[in-house]
């Protein structure tokens, strides 16, 4: 098997300095596995718009899948800097595989773990940490995007069962998924969360197609039409809006380091491309304007790389905030889709064909920068956090 | 069954090679280490055998407190333990006598470690260890079975392969295929955290080696192209110029 991968993170303030040892052995190990199991295969499905099922259980013996979960279920009990290095490399390779970790490990582990009762926890965790189920999280509706408070999706209790209605869209995982993880109104109108499982009937998860950004990644549907979904199957501690928003920090502080590596890999192959293209006698890297664009490419790798270092450390001494977490989550997308433009660029016609990630990168970006919060409603939350004026609406 | 594998900790592959203090030692600046590759291999294998056979794997590094990243991987990849003899490798006779005063004390069925190592590539260390333990020793294996008491093995030979069997225990230097290498994964890494590495002090060797200066090999030559038709022109040049032929 071929695992090596001579590849090397851009690192040029000697940011590696501040990681351990342990994080460098993470690091290059995942690097080993996708290079060895998933690089090979990524561009094809990609380009065929198909969703590489066979990863989850690769992924989930690997440990990628809900790092930080303790050992006792199932987890590697790792720090978020593990975890964020982690994202960093599944994304360098797609975004879309990416994604699929992230919903696993934050919005369907997390919430498990954080406001599941003991057997939800015991039966769960462990089979979605080993990729043996894979899950998905129904927060977005149709016709709540940015505004989930609105959600229309809703049950009511009937004898040992709530009785579930409503759909949601633009699920990551949902075609394939055992168990949803749903957020949806009692009938006094608060939020709860509720464990709906495959099988269970009038649950249907129909999939999105004809997508052109994360053609690698499985999204679709959630639709209950009277789903009977036992009680026990309600997460008994998530009580409000602010449940489901805590899986998004937990998954945005995910994107953060993840699309800095997808900016890593642009970047490393417009630098590597304009040193060998030659034109008018000279690689093209000699030139003012191609150095102007590796310039700004590095030096935005790096604020970011700086940025989501010292929320990691934050994150692990559980001082990190929303807003926080937000700016770094806009700071990276973009950093990233502004890159993957500027590399397309540098490496002209050929930027466009799949011989290159550049391109599947940025049309994966697209969607990176509008789930899990917009970039102007991340924007928003920090200018709400600065000035106190609530600017959502 | 407890299985001792040797590792050594050397430049990644694909390492820059550079040479400081008048090219009397290398410069390590920047360089990534590794576990040998070869080592690599006999602890895929150790880690396989001790699946299938039960038993323990121990990993020995004779090397300096920098190589700890090096060990903490292979205990990752599924070592029980490990021990460090507290030295710099100085040769092969030094870091042979090290290996054996362990395996004296601690007593193995089966000591494992690469074909050779892939900085100096002396291949020498395992021909040395079986030596001082009295044991047999066997190399490059590619393939390692065990039997009850008994080792059945294939090596290389010159133009095929020797099929091999030897009873417990002894010496062997491994090479691929022997097994594939291992990519550890995050609960090994973790556990890796608590697993015992024990650092020792070294046995008292005199070294005799003394390494005077190091050069690079001369830069390849330019590539000279001889069209198709001129098969002549390469003859000259290969007899006259190369002074091959």
């Amino acid at each position: 098997m071929n695992n090596k991968d001579n590849y090397q993170s851009p690192d040029y303030y000697l940011l590696d300095d501040l990681l351990t040892e342990e994080h460098k052995l993470i690091r290059a190990t995942t690097r080993s596995f996708l290079s060895a199991e998933v690089y090979p295969i990524i561009e094809q499905h990609a380009q065929n718009h198909t969703f590489p099922f066979h990863l989850v259980e690769r992924f989930g013996s690997m440990g990628l899948l809900g790092p930080t979960t303790p050992i006792e279920y199932g987890g590697a009990g790792l720090d978020s800097i593990s975890y964020g290095i982690m994202m960093q490399e599944i994304e360098r390779v797609d975004s879309g595989m990416r994604s699929m970790a992230s919903v696993q490990g934050s919005l369907v582990m997390f919430p498990i773990l954080k406001y599941g009762s003991e057997e939800q926890k015991k039966y769960w965790l462990p089979l979605l940490a080993s990729g043996k189920k894979l899950g998905c999280f129904g927060l977005t509706e149709p016709d709540h995007g940015s505004n989930p408070s609105g959600m229309t999706t809703h049950f009511k209790e009937e004898d040992e069962y709530y009785i579930l209605n409503g759909s949601k869209m633009w699920i990551t995982n949902a075609p394939l998924a055992d168990v949803a993880v749903v957020w949806a109104k009692d009938s006094n109108g608060r939020i709860k969360g509720l464990l709906v499982e495959r099988g269970m009937e009038g649950f249907s998860t129909p999939e999105i197609g004809h997508k052109w950004s994360l053609r690698a990644s499985s999204t679709g549907e959630l639709v209950f039409q009277d789903v009977r979904v036992p009680k026990k199957n309600q997460l008994p501690l998530a009580d409000g809006l602010s449940a489901p928003l805590s899986c998004l920090d937990s998954a945005r502080y995910g994107i953060a380091w993840g699309a800095l590596g997808a900016a890593m890999d642009c970047y490393h192959t417009a630098r590597t491309y304009a040193l060998e293209r030659i034109q008018f006698g000279k690689p093209i890297a000699g030139f003012q304007l191609v150095q102007k664009k590796l310039a700004e490419m590095i030096t935005e790798i790096t604020k970011g790389q700086l940025m989501v270092w010292r929320l990691g450390m934050l994150k692990n001494e559980g001082r990190a905030t929303t807003a926080q977490i937000s700016m770094a989550k806009r700071n990276s997308v973009e950093t990233a889709l502004t890159i993957a433009r500027e590399a397309r660029q540098i490496l002209g016609g050929m930027g466009i064909t799949g011989d290159f990630p550049i391109m599947r990168h940025m049309m994966n970006l697209e969607s990176v920068i509008t789930y899990e919060g917009t970039h102007d409603i991340h924007l928003l939350i920090t200018g709400h956090d600065i000035t106190g004026w609530n600017a959502f609406k | 069954m407890k299985i001792l594998v040797c590792i050594t900790h050397v430049p990644d592959t694909t390492s820059k090679i550079s040479f400081k203090d008048n090219n009397t030692s290398f410069d390590s600046a920047g360089v990534q280490y590794i576990i040998g590759p070869y080592d690599e291999y006999a602890l895929s294998r150790a880690v396989e055998l001790k699946e299938q056979h039960g038993g323990s794997v121990t990993v020995l590094h004779v090397g300096t407190a920098e190589a700890e990243p090096t060990i903490r991987k292979a205990l990752a990849i599924g070592a029980d333990d490990a021990i460090r003899v507290n030295a710099v490798a100085s040769d092969a006779f030094f870091v042979a006598k090290q290996i054996a005063s362990v395996a004296q004390k601690n007593g193995y069925d089966l000591i494992l470690m690469g074909r050779e190592s892939i900085d100096f590539n002396g291949g020498m260390v395992h021909g040395m260890v079986a030596e001082l333990l009295q044991m047999p020793c066997i190399t490059p294996i590619m393939k390692l079975d065990i039997e009850g008491t008994t080792a059945k093995m294939s090596k290389e030979i010159e133009g095929g392969k020797e099929y091999v069997s030897c009873d417990l225990p002894f010496v062997a230097g491994c090479q691929e295929p022997i097994a594939e290498w291992k990519i550890p994964n995050m609960r090994g890494i973790m556990s890796a955290r608590t697993k015992p590495l024990e650092v020792i002090e070294p046995s008292a060797v005199e070294s005799t080696l003394v390494y005077t200066t190091y050069t690079l090999p001369p830069p390849k030559g330019a590539c000279k192209m001889i069209d198709a038709a001129n098969a002549g022109e390469l003859w000259q040049l290969l007899r006259n110029e190369a002074k091959v032929i």
